[in-house]
């Protein structure tokens, strides 16, 4: 569904929304995120996105894999809204959700209408504490912020200890915990996480991701994940699209990639039957460099 | 002999200026990293414009409020024109932007008829009579308001900073402006009100200024380059740096005053000693005293 006439912000208030009855088909609902068709170029030369389309559905976690340099990212910010600062701009194609083009607007109407994003690599606001980190995410004034922080806090029980630390001496994982309570504070109704595993260890990892799913099961908030750790992210998620060189080349259920050969062997690093594949029979395929 | 306490005194209070002039560079530096050489003649149009209208008859108190909301306007005004156009511009050309500035209000100023001259504020009742005296050394009410008027304006701001939602983010888009758009922070607003807050201000600071010591566009456009070393001393981005360094380098000029004036053939030593003084913090704390020291991790 493309909407081409730009709606001001939905005026609806994106608290939790559990309780609404079911959309009447799965497939597509008011309140899915779809990006159509979207190039994107940098400095008005350096193609990054290649008509990419995907849609997040609402209520669920969608992931999105590729390798370094796919356009993941890119993604994530032409949907957000962040392509400006760093000289980018949507060429073609409309990103709508639920009945907004995200496209026409800039980051700030982009969390307006209830679109967040996690950058990638925390980004915590190093010199502030965990509480005003936490605080700075309700600028734009959606609700209580004195119960939001209470609400964050349930769902990162570790953060109540460290309120008055400062963000830059907490460790990875509280810092990914801080920037994901940090994008909760501006109500979501799409949250849009860029790259939550990086650099963190496998444990904290797991409690990232259970700490997400509960997230989007409690408030029915729609996730899209970007992550190079296809294994995760799909055991997380719903639904998964996997992308390459600025293009969207596989997508399906998450159970169904994770079971998908070439996923497995490209993705997963799990040889089919065992048998190492030659490098020439993989074309549209790179090896996916591990982090840890 | 009671001649310390007496230099603290008036060292505290000079300093407590200093600081409020020193507060509008920081409020500038905290959100957006730029140093505002035109800041001293934004306090010197602020005070003009308050000297205008007290001699058009309006109250001096309206006066100083009036002459508050136009510099706020004015530090709006420059940062939607001027420096709006410099974002992610090299900081060197930023700042020629902001010198190119003091020269041109102070261009402007010179074809207003306080361009040139001494002027000073009628005071109003409230301040007229006789003051208190501390130590030995008497105090005007003018300059018991003048500090009262300062402290606070320094304390709302700290309090601004530390507890409200938009101080807090204030905060958050020095430390990561993109982290801070991501949750719809519009960072030009955040500029906008930076500036004009430090307008208002230096308006503040400018009007206090003329009541203690007399109004003229060099002392006024001056104190801007002069609070230079309270900045430095106390760290650039800490309100409460503003604080410490101004009253530091106040009490500072006052302390070489008297004792070293005695001493060191020709005097002055008061425009010296403070410059000396912030050479050795530099030394030793770059980022000054209450600055933000760059956390890393390892």
């Amino acid at each position: 569904m493309t909407l081409s006439n730009p709606q001001p912000a939905n005026p609806q208030p994106a608290t939790s929304q559990p309780a609404k009855a079911p959309p009447p088909q799965v497939a597509a609902s008011k309140d899915d995120l779809t990006v159509n068709n979207v190039e994107v170029v940098y400095h008005d030369i350096i193609q990054v996105l290649r008509g990419v389309s995907l849609s997040v559905r609402a209520g669920q976690v969608t992931s999105l894999l590729g390798t370094n340099g796919a356009g993941k990212t890119t993604t994530l910010r032409a949907i957000s809204g962040l392509l400006k600062p760093e000289n980018g701009k949507i060429r073609e194609g409309t990103i709508s959700f639920a009945g907004t083009a995200l496209s026409a607007l800039n980051g700030t109407d982009v969390v307006k209408a209830g679109v967040v994003q996690v950058p990638e690599g925390r980004r915590v606001f190093k010199h502030l504490s965990v509480e005003e980190n936490l605080r700075a995410g309700a600028i734009l004034g959606r609700g209580n912020w004195k119960d939001d922080l209470e609400r964050i806090y349930t769902y990162f029980p570790k953060l109540p200890a460290l309120r008055h630390k400062q963000a830059g001496y907490t460790s990875g994982g509280e810092q990914q915990m801080i920037a994901i309570g940090r994008a909760l504070m501006a109500h979501p109704r799409v949250l849009l996480l860029d790259e939550p595993s990086l650099g963190l260890a496998p444990l904290l990892v797991a409690e990232i991701f259970d700490n997400v799913r509960r997230i989007n099961r409690e408030e029915g908030l729609s996730v899209l994940v970007v992550e190079q750790n296809a294994n995760i992210a799909l055991r997380n998620s719903d639904y998964g699209y996997v992308m390459e060189s600025g293009r969207i080349v596989m997508e399906g259920l998450s159970a169904h990639l994770a079971s998908n050969p070439d996923v497995k062997e490209f993705y997963l690093g799990v040889t089919e039957g065992g048998v190492r594949k030659s490098f020439k029979d993989v074309k549209s395929y790179k090896r996916r460099k591990r982090w840890m | 002999m009671d001649l310390l306490p007496q230099l603290l005194i008036a060292g505290v209070v000079i300093g407590s200026v200093y600081a409020l002039a020193a507060l509008g560079f920081v409020l500038i530096y905290k959100s957006s990293r730029v140093i505002n050489f035109a800041h001293g003649q934004i306090i010197a149009t602020g005070a003009f414009i308050a000297f205008a209208l007290t001699q058009k008859g309006v109250n001096f108190w309206l006066a100083g409020l009036i002459a508050m909301l136009a510099t706020f306007l004015l530090g709006m005004l420059i940062e939607r024109v001027f420096l709006r156009r410099m974002v992610g511009e090299p900081i060197i050309a930023v700042i020629m932007v902001t010198i190119g500035l003091s020269s041109v209000i102070d261009g402007l100023i010179h074809l207003t008829p306080y361009g040139a001259g001494t002027f000073g504020f009628e005071r109003p009742a409230l301040l007229t009579g006789q003051g208190i005296e501390l130590f030995g050394l008497p105090l005007s009410k003018t300059q018991i308001a003048g500090v009262l008027m300062a402290l606070g304006l320094l304390g709302g701001f700290t309090y601004f900073f530390n507890k409200s939602t938009l101080g807090i983010t204030m905060r958050a888009v020095a430390d990561d402006q993109m982290a801070a758009m991501s949750v719809g922070t519009s960072v030009e607003r955040v500029f906008a009100l930076a500036w004009a807050a430090a307008g208002l201000t230096a308006a503040a600071a400018g009007v206090i200024l003329g009541l203690m010591s007399g109004l003229t566009l060099g002392g006024l456009a001056g104190i801007g380059l002069k609070v230079f070393p309270v900045v430095i001393l106390g760290g650039l981005d800490s309100v409460v740096g503003a604080i410490v360094g101004g009253m530091l380098i106040g009490i500072l000029e006052n302390l070489s005053a008297g004792y070293l004036d005695g001493i060191v053939p020709g005097g002055g030593t008061r425009e010296v000693f403070p410059f000396i003084i912030l050479i050795i913090v530099l030394l030793i704390r770059p980022y000054g005293l209450f600055g933000t020291k760059e956390i890393e991790r390892v």
